[in-house]
């Protein structure tokens, strides 16, 4: 019989692979290799440690932190044990830790480190379900005495002294197990209200596993970097459900911020990203040769239209003459092999991006390196994917094909609906969103879409999001916003327009790029807010947004934006964890600057207060100028804009 | 503990020509403390240091480690007994990788010669792989591993400040100098350093002396506090104790507001 859970594929695996290397992590500047024989060794230790904690089937385990293999040995003995894994994103909040955590049910939970396990210990007096909280990085955890607390090692420690005893216990379990058993709860991010737990069983997840692979192939031989969170149902498809159907090499960052380097190291043959992944990449590529050397960028500039010209023809499925095969291959050897090794893309063969849309532009930039982006459409609910473009059948409007198994259709409404074997079993203690998502035996998606001639499936927009002006043309606030994300100075852009008379715009300037332009100006700056608030900045983004209205229909043409003080934020709650924009909430927020967008006003002064992961919030003061695009209109002249108290030395990076 | 203290000062004196840069200090440091040396401006904090690490040799006095005069024996010969500092204006080889710069902090632990060393094979490269180790327990104790392979010059303020904790560290240190090692930080970027010189302290068992400006700081982290004024040592005691002395209010704290 068929390995029906995961459990059982990795007992199949290790039995099949043995000494090959299923993990690699780097530790003190190593890759240090974990063989498909001790990585099942690691979970059935784990598992029979979480029996002896007293771990029942059919209980609940919530895990939290960065990628790392504890996490995989954590989920998986969990899961060999009769339980259920619970992800919880890392840069969750005191409120949102102790929801997810309480509202699943969790009896134990496994917590990286010191910055998560003192999350958890702030809150266990309000989670009376919870026994044990398992730690894995004893750094900095010397003269903690919490009676929960127990460490990864002393589960594992616990786990063998109850093998010894019962030898069989391990292989029992797992084969106890079954296809319909709940594997994980997956929260999703949710734009709306509390966060969902879509209860995914095995046989979602290795269904799609599987019939992902007859339609992008992964190969035994394969790397993977694990550099997306685990609580996301992409990286679970990617590092658990396909790594342990197809055998192939998980690698782990040495931490978070080293993530670019290792990705280089490894020259991964498979990724599987959000657009905001991929825009960064090709605005740092933009960056990087703004600031090199003449020779370097004059190649750059040489070398890009020929590799833009013969992506158009492959895309367009036309064929590219001679002359145009020998540029590109010229091209190739003189850049784009050099630039993609840069960016770890050497290998790539299977890569996509899902969870919203991505600009045309960065596609077109990477098939002309020669990477072959796809676009993928899913949901949580489906566990994570249900169309994807084939190879050599990649339009950019479009999300592809349904895969294998999978069957689309679009209700009267407009509304994209789905139904496959891959379909979830249920939110978790949520009867009535259930009944409510599955409806007449289709997955409801809440988005709105269509189906071309050629049966591929266009996204338009969240249903709740398309939206009318006040004249009754409609728009999708944000395809335009896309659009507006797209300059590399713009990081994230807010559209309105729902029932007014014209569409306007707040934007958050990108520090990182927007900070090197004005130094290469001679601009100087001291934080976002002081930044965001320059004149010649104003006129910068002016000139952008300008580009972006002349590719809009008349009626979807940004008239006026604001640069915001401070960027959109998750601790703020003005962004899910997966950083999609909560659009209700930012305009409650900022309902006074929408107010000075719509009335006469030049100028909007800001009064606000900033709130840290850490729960410690930060005033501001500030005055925003407004600017207004196109024909009659003109730009006002430059307003007495100043920062009076910048509180903003607290936040390292893009922050303010 | 008892004993010896880890580090004694005897009636130090320090004359610069006619300035009298310290006049008849003595202290002990206890093993496994973190003691803060405060003060204001032209105090003598530094000369203090300075004197202790053996940059400069007191006029006057004593200087003892582990109960050993060393007050004759040169910086080097001193940290080889296990005193390592980090000092005011960063002291790092700009144009190296951070890497480069903490392996350059292993030299007083080389024991392969020029021949040895040079030829990357046997016991040469068992060293230089050992060396490496270390360096690279310290770059994850540190939290540094993303500029590893950076120039220290690139690098910002804070990092750098980081990288010279990071390279005194090398040294494998039993006590630790550190010369205002929160300056020019910001509030994010002196929480973290509190706590790699906690951890430090802590986890690695080295004993720590500071000198720092950020009253908070100080109160926070050091378990005993030497307050210097105009040379002369005016309060020694618990950072409770040293608040409340009035000398101390009245010298530093009260005047300068820095509390």
């Amino acid at each position: 019989m068929e390995p029906d859970t995961f459990p059982k594929l990795l007992a199949a695996t290790a039995a099949r692979l043995g000494a090959r290397t299923a993990l690699r992590e780097k530790d003190l500047g190593i890759w240090q290799e974990t063989s498909w024989r001790q990585y099942h060794d690691h979970v059935r230790d784990f598992s029979l440690g979480l029996l002896a904690l007293g771990l029942r089937r059919g209980d609940k385990v919530a895990i939290i932190g960065d990628n790392r293999p504890e996490w995989l040995y954590a989920e998986l003995g969990a899961q060999g044990a009769g339980g259920t894994a619970v992800g919880i994103y890392q840069e969750s909040n005191l409120d949102e830790v102790a929801y997810v955590i309480d509202h699943s049910d969790a009896v134990l939970v496994v917590a990286e480190d010191q910055e998560q396990v003192d999350k958890i210990l702030d809150v266990i007096e309000k989670l009376p379900k919870v026994r044990h909280v398992i730690y894995s990085d004893p750094r900095g955890m010397r003269h903690y005495r919490h009676p929960a607390l127990i460490s990864f090692a002393a589960v594992e420690e616990k786990g063998r002294a109850l093998g010894r005893g019962q030898p069989r216990l391990w292989s029992e379990n797992v084969a106890a197990g079954s296809a319909d058993d709940v594997a994980i709860l997956c929260y999703t991010s949710g734009t709306t209200g509390f966060p969902k737990g879509a209860m995914l069983t095995y046989r979602n997840l290795l269904t799609m596993a599987t019939s992902l692979n007859q339609v992008d192939a992964k190969l035994p031989d394969d790397e993977l970097v694990s550099f997306l969170p685990l609580a996301w149902i992409g990286e679970q498809m990617m590092s658990l459900a396909s790594s342990l159907a197809i055998g192939f090499t998980v690698n782990f960052p040495e931490e978070p911020t080293t993530v670019t380097e290792d990705i280089r190291e490894i020259g991964p043959h498979i990724m599987f990203a959000p657009p905001r992944v991929w825009e960064n990449i090709n605005s740092m590529v933009q960056v990087k040769i703004m600031d090199t050397t003449r020779a370097k960028r004059l190649m750059y500039e040489l070398c890009m239209p020929v590799g833009y010209k013969v992506a158009d023809l492959r895309l367009g499925k036309r064929p590219v003459p001679p002359q145009w095969r020998a540029a590109y291959a010229l091209a190739h050897w003189l850049l784009f092999r050099a630039l993609r090794d840069r960016l770890g893309l050497s290998n790539i063969r299977s890569c996509s991006t899902g969870g919203a849309a991505l600009g045309p532009d960065v596609f077109r930039f990477f098939h002309a390196l020669g990477v072959p982006l796809k676009q993928i459409y899913g949901q949580t609910e489906i566990s994570g994917i249900s169309c994807i473009h084939a190879d050599g059948d990649i339009q950019f409007h479009t999300v592809g094909r349904p895969i294998p198994g999978t069957e689309i259709a679009i209700s009267e409404q407009g509304e994209i609906l789905s139904r496959s074997p891959s379909v979830f079993a249920g939110y978790y203690k949520n009867e009535a969103a259930t009944t409510e998502t599955l409806a007449g035996g289709w997955l409801h998606s809440g988005d709105a879409g269509y189906l071309t001639a050629d049966g591929h499936l266009v996204v338009v927009d969240r249903m709740q999001d398309v939206m009318q002006l006040a004249g009754g043309a409609r728009f999708s606030p944000q395809h335009v916003e896309n659009r507006l994300k797209f300059s590399p100075y713009v990081k994230e852009a807010v559209v309105v327009g729902k029932d007014r008379p014209y569409l306007t715009a707040m934007l958050c300037i990108d520090m990182a790029i927007v900070g090197k332009w004005a130094e290469s100006h001679q601009l100087g700056y001291t934080t976002y807010t002081d930044l965001a608030a320059k004149s010649e900045v104003y006129e910068l983004v002016l000139r952008e947004v300008e580009k972006v209205n002349a590719t809009l229909p008349e009626a979807a043409r940004i008239r006026k934006f604001v640069l915001l003080y401070k960027e959109l934020d998750a601790d703020d709650e003005e962004l899910t964890r997966t950083r999609k924009v909560r659009r209700a909430f930012v305009e409650e927020r900022y309902r006074q600057v929408i107010a000075a967008l719509y009335g006469g006003a030049r100028e909007v002064p800001i009064d606000a207060v900033i709130r840290f992961q850490d729960g410690k919030t930060a005033r501001i003061q500030t005055t925003l100028q407004v600017r207004e695009l196109g024909g009659a209109a003109k730009a006002p002249t430059i307003a007495a804009t100043k920062v009076r108290r910048g509180h903003a030395a607290g936040r390292g990076g893009g922050r303010p | 503990m008892g004993g010896v203290p880890q580090l004694e000062v005897m009636d130090v004196t320090l004359r610069f020509g006619g300035v009298t840069a310290l006049q008849s200090v003595s202290f002990a440091v206890e093993s496994g403390a973190i003691d803060a040396i405060i003060g204001p401006n032209g105090a003598g904090k530094t000369s203090m240091l300075n004197a202790i690490s053996g940059v400069v040799r007191p006029q006057q006095g004593r200087i003892l480690l582990d109960g050993e005069d060393v007050t004759r024996l040169s910086p080097h010969a001193r940290t080889r007994l296990g005193l390592a500092r980090t000092f005011q204006n960063i002291a790092l080889f700009k144009g190296m990788t951070v890497l480069d710069n903490l392996l350059i902090g292993r030299h007083t632990h080389q024991r392969c010669g020029l021949w040895r060393g040079g030829i990357y094979y046997g016991p040469g490269r068992d060293e230089e792989v050992a060396h490496r180790l270390v360096v690279e327990e310290i770059i994850d104790f540190l939290e540094i591993q993303h500029i590893r392979k950076q120039v220290v010059g690139t690098l910002a303020y804070g990092l750098q400040k980081r990288v010279e904790l990071a390279r005194a560290l090398a040294l494998e240190p039993r006590i630790l100098l550190l010369d205002e090692p929160m300056a020019g930080m910001n509030a994010e970027e002196k929480e973290d350093m509190a706590r790699f010189i906690i951890d430090a302290n802590e986890d690695r068992g080295t004993t720590v002396v500071m000198i720092e400006h950020d009253m908070g700081v100080v109160m926070d982290i050091s378990r005993r506090v030497v307050v210097l004024d105009f040379g002369c040592k005016i309060g020694d005691g618990t950072p409770q104790e040293v608040k409340r002395d009035p000398h101390v209010q009245q010298a530093y704290l009260g005047q300068e507001d820095a509390v």
